[in-house]
């Protein structure tokens, strides 16, 4: 038997975050990863939004293997063979401090792994946490391969699934109807190729987010962010809608046919695909969380479902650092109590109230019913198709006034259910 | 090139490490049962297909442990874990 200060269960961002705060207060925190290297089971969209944890781990970010500043943001409703494109940019989102980078997790989370060992904490890769030690219902310590670690507090920081949180009653087995499934493929292409295709100067990058029929209307969407020498293209599709809606469509031949749109094709074109990974999103918003702290354990990252998904941005990775430093500082004030009860663990519950974290959890918790609504990812794109389509379409015969080519759309039934759909909106 | 590529040949890009047992089982006598059709759509690595029989198989070469089958068709089906230590996938990007 082995007995540490805290055993982190994952080194992801959340737990790596958490040891990142930890060790350098003399405590022995033992990081148990199961893949090869932290990051070895990851993976993002993705992109890392940076104000919001900037400040919390100074001295981090100069050295980072981020990717590159997103730049140029974009919007594409698709409808069959229409699609229509919202860009936002300008001197102002590519100007210093960057708001956001792309990344790739097995590169940035190893990194970040190595800057947590440098600073004493133990991590330990190939180890599967296989159950809780749990005593007088306290928890103290896990079981890893045979091995019995002992601490005074365990952090779940074990991803999307949590099985830790799970076995310690904190959270019910993940439901359809709170998690999306992503997937993605990683596609090689010269860093020049890029920078011409996407009309990028240097480390500038692009956010491309896609909705509609890159899903069949099933709630999700495609993405493409740039990265230095390769491209990440790849779908996030809600798990109830995929198995339940029509038209029933298998998983990977929505990315095969996304891939092959002209809009589409043209950007990877030459490209080789290096990578093809998944993994499932937590998209229950504030209602879908479990609890968050127990006797002897926090839960912190995706483990505690924090994942959010606003339509314009999909958000996980900064919750995932700023519970973890949370975390740790709950754990801090946890030993200078002398007491890791439920009671003095509470704690971590009000600080993340405090933070951006549950106050934009709180802000968008409507977020995740509003965007139920099949009419955004189904009609909409149809119709914003169709509609220019006609306006830009010059007929052999006479063309038909603009205000009557909208107004044919623009049905009583049609203003009616949008002004419906913009009563949800205001919800967000 | 990336265009055209079978799922195979994407799934064969990955770094994988074998494991001693099966991490994922589909729990026996419940190979028909209907839950498990809802894999066939969400697996991203097209790991379950249904057989002439009407009996849905799992084969686990390829998998991304995402976790999707184990939301989509629940745990009365599934005897669902993750590989051990330092099995499974390993991604090189993620």
């Amino acid at each position: 038997m082995e007995k540490f200060d805290i055993i982190i269960v994952g080194g992801g961002l959340a737990g790596l975050a958490a040891a990142y705060q930890l060790a350098p207060e003399g405590l022995e925190v033992l990081v148990l990863e199961k893949g090869d290297y932290p990051g070895a089971k990851n993976v993002t969209g993705g992109r890392l939004y940076l104000n919001p944890v900037r400040d919390m781990f100074p001295g981090l970010w100069g050295k980072a293997p981020l990717e590159r500043f997103i730049a140029h943001e974009e919007l594409s409703l698709l409808a069959d063979e229409r699609s229509m494109t919202l860009r936002y940019d300008g001197g102002e989102l590519g100007s210093e401090p960057y708001q956001s980078y792309s990344i790739l997790r097995a590169k940035f989370d190893r990194w970040l792994g190595k800057q947590v060992e440098k600073q004493g904490t133990m991590l330990v890769c190939k180890s599967r946490v296989d159950d809780l030690i749990v005593e007088n219902g306290q928890i103290e310590g896990v079981w890893a391969g045979g091995d019995e670690l002992r601490a005074d507090v365990v952090i779940a920081c074990d991803g999307a699934l949590s099985l830790t949180a799970e076995k310690a009653g904190l959270r019910q087995a993940a439901k359809p109807e709170d998690y999306a499934l992503g997937f993605k493929e990683v596609i090689e292409v010269d860093r020049k190729v890029i920078e011409d295709r996407f009309n990028l100067e240097g480390d500038e990058g692009v956010a491309r987010l896609f909705m509609g029929e890159v899903t069949r209307g099933k709630f999700g969407g495609g993405f493409l962010y740039t990265n230095k020498e390769s491209l990440s293209l790849g779908i996030v599709v809600g798990i109830k809608d995929l198995t339940e809606e029509e038209p029933l469509i298998k998983a990977p031949d929505l990315l095969d046919i996304f891939k092959q749109r002209p809009e589409i094709a043209r950007l990877i074109k030459g490209g080789q695909t290096v990578e093809y990974s998944a993994h499932v999103i937590p998209e229950g918003g504030y209602h879908g969380m479990g609890k968050l702290y127990g006797n002897g354990i926090l839960v912190a990252g995706d483990a505690a479902g924090l994942s959010m998904n606003i339509g314009m941005t999909v958000r996980g990775m900064e919750y995932a650092l700023a519970s973890g430093y949370y975390a740790a500082q709950a754990v801090l004030q946890a030993r200078q109590a002398g007491d890791y009860s439920e009671k003095t663990l509470a704690v971590y519950e009000q600080l993340l109230n405090d933070s951006f974290v549950m106050q934009d959890f709180k802000s968008f918790q409507e977020a995740p019913k509003v965007l139920e609504n099949p009419r955004f990812f189904k009609h909409y794109p149809q119709l914003a198709g169709s509609i220019m389509r006609d306006l830009y379409r010059i007929p052999a015969g006479p063309k038909e006034r603009l205000y009557k080519t909208v107004r044919a759309y623009m049905t009583v039934p049609e203003i009616w259910a949008m002004l419906k759909d913009y009563g949800g909106i205001r919800r967000i | 090139m990336s265009e055209n590529m079978t799922l195979k040949g994407k799934l064969g890009l990955d770094v994988f490490k074998a494991d001693k047992l099966p991490h994922i089982q589909i729990k026996t006598g419940m190979e028909k049962d209907p839950r498990l059709k809802k894999a066939v759509l969400a697996c991203p690595a097209g790991l379950y297909a249904q057989n002439e029989e009407g009996q849905i198989q799992l084969s686990l070469d390829g998998c991304l442990e995402c976790g999707c089958c184990r939301i989509a068709c629940g745990l009365e089906v599934l005897e669902w874990h993750y590989p051990g230590g330092g099995c499974g996938v390993q991604y090189r990007f993620g």
